[in-house]
């Protein structure tokens, strides 16, 4: 069993010194996102400025409890989305999915995904896979809330 | 060491799956028994031997595969009987899982009429150790009837916290349940002094007993408890099936709980009356074969000597306790004198989460579990999200925990931690 595949030295270095963490102002939307069979857990808040395909990711910031595995991929995440424009952090965020459920057959593209590629030995441990996801679940939902109460025909 | 089951070798041949190797030939080291016993081959061989010559449906199979069926599933309800010391087999539930056995409880106890009815003004008494099982059925009982739900406190070294125990059970407790043995802490409980006060008010008393079962001798009517539930698959049995013992005068007043076939004396369109229990519980086709693993796996527990476990875990568990102090920023959750817990121990270590511990310790063939036991309210009373736990058995060695501590120190040394 490769431990040194799933934990890549990118990984421990964000786990020890996680990016963008800290639950910031201003945010359209907060979710709280547990995995129910370890108790990870993560609080997210997502402010975009800008709408529909001018939309852009301005900050994502977060409170998050759990093990390296998803305490680095959320502080990866922070540096892969914040900043891009949306319809671009939303094809990131595939690629990251598509990655993470290869069961390892899936090689990544260092250009889009960047430090994410570290991830791509979790892949080979499912139970691991979770860990890895979910942040990025919980950043997207809380982005399709705001990009909802975005609509005006939806405003209340 | 003191304590130890004798010919621990022979014992641990007993188990196929103990001879295993894992990944990068690393034999197995199973420290997850809380989570799941390993079996024995003459559990294994009972429920081959069953399935191979002697399967059919029971109780309404007139044949002679059904007879035999029958016998070898009421045989295994006779043999937990005898395990439990309880008064009647009669007394003896066989449900899905100790989770089942609780609801089947719960629920029952809200659809009950007259005395153990459960409604606006009950309190419903557990404690912050429990297993989710023994949280959540409660909740909805209370929350359905309109009754409170009430629990004991853990205190600082993690036993129970009874300094109330005069405002927590009163003439408005209706219901105490409680585990044995916190599958968490480890702790073991004062059951039957609990069970003697709750009696005073006429509260009736719920023991589960996933944790003390496996571990120490259990006798119901020593405990003095109205209701106990266990798994097979803890105890060296199989999964699929759990036991409920209840008291039979009080089983005998609970409505059913699953309405279908064999829970029945009569149906017509209109109506149904109902059988005698225990089958006024069981309704459908039970767990056959898994009742004849079960009766196979208590029988192999007794003829080891339900004292003689209890020593073992009490020799392992005090030489893990002694191992695991060994490890700087390694702290232990629950009480630390082996004579008051059973063989659960959890515990965290300094800048390492449990999921990494589990995943670096698995890598060497150790098999523990990380996360919160089912058990969220104990990891909060203690202020962690989540543990790291190791759980030994009857086919636990001391050359196991030894290389659960070498394990450790590896593993501290992987994350770069003091």
């Amino acid at each position: 069993m490769d431990l040194d595949a799933l934990y890549q030295e990118i990984i421990l270095d964000h786990y020890k010194n996680p990016h963008h963490r800290g639950l910031r102002d201003p945010y359209e939307a907060e979710v709280h996102h547990v995995n129910p069979t370890c108790g990870d857990e993560v609080t997210l808040r997502v402010h975009l400025s800008g709408e529909g395909p001018d939309a852009v990711v301005e900050d994502v910031s977060y409170d998050a409890e759990g093990c390296s595995i998803s305490q680095a991929a959320t502080s990866v995440m922070t540096d892969l989305v914040i900043g891009k424009p949306l319809s671009e952090a939303m094809s990131v965020h595939e690629q990251f999915l598509s990655l993470m459920q290869g069961r390892g057959t899936v090689d990544p593209d260092e250009d889009v995904l960047e430090d994410a590629v570290a991830f791509a030995g979790v892949a080979k441990f499912p139970a691991r896979v979770k860990c890895a996801l979910l942040s990025w679940m919980a950043w997207k939902d809380a982005t399709s809330q705001v990009v909802a109460h975005a609509k005006p025909e939806e405003a209340s | 060491m003191d304590g130890l089951l004798p010919e621990l070798d022979v014992i641990r041949k007993d188990f196929p799956i103990l001879q295993r190797t894992l990944a990068d030939g690393h034999p197995l080291v199973y420290l997850d028994s809380a989570n799941t016993s390993q079996k024995p081959q003459v559990v294994i061989d009972a429920m081959v031997d069953h399935l191979e010559r002697h399967n059919a449906n029971v109780a309404r199979a007139m044949h002679q595969l059904g007879a035999e069926s029958t016998a070898g599933f009421e045989g295994g309800r006779t043999k937990v009987a005898a395990f439990l010391n309880a008064p009647s087999r009669d007394e003896v539930v066989f449900t899905k899982n100790a989770t089942e056995a609780i609801n089947l409880v719960a629920n029952t106890l809200a659809w009950a009429k007259g005395p153990l009815a459960v409604g606006e003004g009950d309190e419903v008494l557990i404690t912050e150790m429990e297993h989710h099982s023994n949280i959540v059925p409660w909740q909805l009982l209370t929350e359905r009837t309109g009754a409170t739900l009430r629990w004991f406190g853990v205190t600082d070294d993690g036993r129970l916290d009874t300094s109330n125990i005069d405002e927590l059970i009163t003439e408005r407790t209706k219901v105490v349940a409680l585990t044995w043995v916190s599958n968490m802490l480890g702790t073991v409980n004062p059951v039957a002094e609990i069970a003697r006060r709750a009696h005073e008010v006429g509260a009736i008393v719920l023991v589960d007993g996933a944790q003390a079962v496996p571990q120490m001798p259990v006798d119901v009517q020593a405990a003095g408890v109205d209701f106990l539930v266990f798994t097979g698959h803890k105890v060296t049995g199989p999964t699929g099936i759990g036991v409920l013992w209840g008291r039979s005068s009080l089983l005998e007043q609970l409505p059913p709980f699953l309405g279908g076939g064999e829970m029945i004396a009569t149906v017509s369109m209109e109506r149904s009356t109902y059988a005698g229990i225990p089958r006024r519980f069981e309704a459908g086709t039970p767990p056959i074969v898994e009742a004849v693993g079960l009766g196979a796996a208590v029988d192999y527990l007794s003829a080891l000597g339900m004292e003689h476990v209890r020593a073992h875990e009490e020799a392992i568990t005090a030489y893990a306790l002694e191992g695991l102090a060994s490890i700087r920023n390694l702290r232990v959750l629950g009480p630390l004198d082996a004579s008051l817990r059973g063989g659960a121990i959890s515990f965290e270590i300094d800048g390492i989460h449990p999921h990494d511990v589990s995943q670096v310790l698995d890598s060497r063939g150790i098999a523990v579990r990380a996360g919160h036991h089912c058990a969220k309210p104990a990891h909060k009373r203690f202020g962690v999200q989540s543990s790291t736990r190791m759980s030994s058995y009857l086919y636990t060695t001391p050359a196991e925990i030894d290389a659960l501590v070498e394990g450790l120190e590896y593993t501290k040394k992987y994350f770069k931690v003091d």
